[in-house]
């Protein structure tokens, strides 16, 4: 799977990594895959939440080295 | 050197400003010219559109012509830029002037873009123009009762607003003894009530104190203005009496038109402020597509470090400094008092409780920031 795009939300307290992504899939088309890197402990929580809620899909969810790499598929 | 300001907002001026003061000699000798390209001869101080959303200012204060706030070696035109040729190191104004530069600072700025959200524009009131924030004021003048609600758009600037516009709705009708009448209800786009953690735990107990209401996960989808509806990305439905909405935002037209940055944001260096893949072009404020907050603090404390960076570059070859990511907010807390977020990009902010000589600072700040844009402060 390609990533579309790479949002780097690290070392962000305001707008925030959600913010960020939010913002993001307003203007993305159905079926990019966006990778958002965040370093707040946050993120893999509050990430899948709204993902799962507005009915996008969670693709990937890792850790490497402090950072959370996740992936959302566009899905409408 | 030929140095270029695009946008006469807070950052380009206090760029300008401080850059003439640390090249006086320079330009006084013909080596360093500094031009300025504004799309307006006023400048406006924009966080006093929410106090005149409330009939705490009348719109003539926020405003000072653009001239008067510049050094006189600054050469400034109102002009602005339709096209952008950052690999030919030239802009094309609207007038069809061709400027060169050998250094240019773009500091255009964002815009509030409610026609993008069907049907917001008909049903809700806004504060982020003059325009609005006059309408919204004579709205809520009129109001007699029922249900406010209280939405945010995304990607939008001045992120402490909507927590400011709620207390700022609780004493506005408190002063007009029909509080008791008026239900206040706050939706916001992320899973807590601000995006700054602290600011949301400390928000979150004032909110409960005042008997304001709130609904997380919200992102506005579309109004029903006739029915007065406001539907959500994630599928809830809100009935209102009055609708404020602060409503997502762009960066400039040109920024797009040119393929410069989606969404009219500019990828930009965040420590070096620099545009991506284009080292003699500085990108400051709202422009750029940083994850930093969309606020004149944010656009203040950049600017400092470009123009000490581009001032160094004239005098010694190299820029000395890089952007920490500071932001400086104050937080209007209702009843009289405030409280600031302050922060960077490594360390969260540490609210302090809110105080009233903190609310006097701000009205004072309503006023020194003449003083700050013309890079004195």
């Amino acid at each position: 799977m390609s990533v579309t795009k790479t949002i780097d939300a690290r070392d962000t307290f305001c707008p925030g990594p959600l913010m960020e992504l939010i913002s993001y899939m307003k203007h993305a088309t159905v079926g990019d895959v966006v990778e958002l890197l965040s370093t707040d402990s946050g993120s893999a929580n509050d990430i899948p939440e709204w993902v799962k809620k507005v009915g996008h899909e969670m693709v990937g969810t890792e850790q490497v080295e402090g950072v959370w790499h996740l992936k959302v598929r566009k899905a409408k | 050197m030929r140095i270029l300001v695009v946008g006469g907002g807070t950052a380009g001026t206090i760029i300008a400003n401080n850059l003439a003061r640390r090249l006086g000699p320079e330009t006084r000798a013909g080596k360093v010219r500094i031009t300025m390209l504004s799309a307006t001869d006023r400048h406006m101080y924009q966080p006093g559109l929410l106090y005149v959303a409330f009939g705490q200012m009348a719109p003539d204060q926020l405003y000072r012509d653009q001239a008067s706030l510049l050094e006189p070696n600054i050469e400034f035109h109102v002009d602005p830029v339709k096209q952008f040729k950052p690999d030919r190191n030239q802009v094309v104004t609207e007038a069809g002037k061709t400027h060169e530069y050998d250094v240019m600072v773009i500091a255009t700025g964002s815009r509030m873009v409610p026609d993008e959200t069907p049907g917001l524009t008909e049903g809700a009131e806004f504060f982020y123009t003059e325009a609005s924030a006059v309408k919204m004021y004579k709205a809520l003048r009129e109001f007699q009762g029922g249900r406010v609600a209280v939405a945010v758009g995304v990607p939008h600037k001045c992120p402490i607003a909507p927590v400011e516009v709620m207390f700022s709705l609780n004493d506005y009708f408190k002063a007009r003894g029909i509080r008791d009448k008026v239900q206040l209800k706050y939706h916001y786009p992320i899973g807590r009530i601000h995006t700054i953690e602290n600011v949301a735990k400390w928000a979150k107990p004032e909110f409960d104190k005042i008997g304001v209401e709130y609904e997380t996960l919200f992102n506005i989808k579309e109004v029903d203005a006739k029915n007065k509806i406001l539907k959500s990305e994630e599928g809830t439905e809100v009935n209102y009496d009055m609708l404020i909405v602060i409503p997502q935002h762009r960066g400039m037209e040109v920024i797009e038109r040119d393929n410069m940055g989606q969404g009219g944001w500019i990828p930009t260096d965040r420590y070096k402020l620099t545009m991506n893949g284009h080292d003699n072009v500085y990108v400051v404020g709202d422009t750029t597509n940083l994850p930093v907050s969309k606020t004149g603090s944010a656009a203040h404390f950049q600017a400092e470090v470009v123009a000490e960076n581009i001032a160094s570059i004239v005098k010694i070859g190299a820029p000395v400094r890089d952007y920490d990511g500071k932001v400086y907010c104050f937080i209007e807390a209702g009843h009289e008092k405030a409280t600031y977020a302050m922060f960077n990009y490594l360390n969260p902010p540490d609210l302090k409780p809110p105080s009233k000589p903190m609310h006097w600072f701000k009205l004072s700040y309503n006023q020194m920031y003449w003083t700050s844009v013309r890079g004195l402060l």
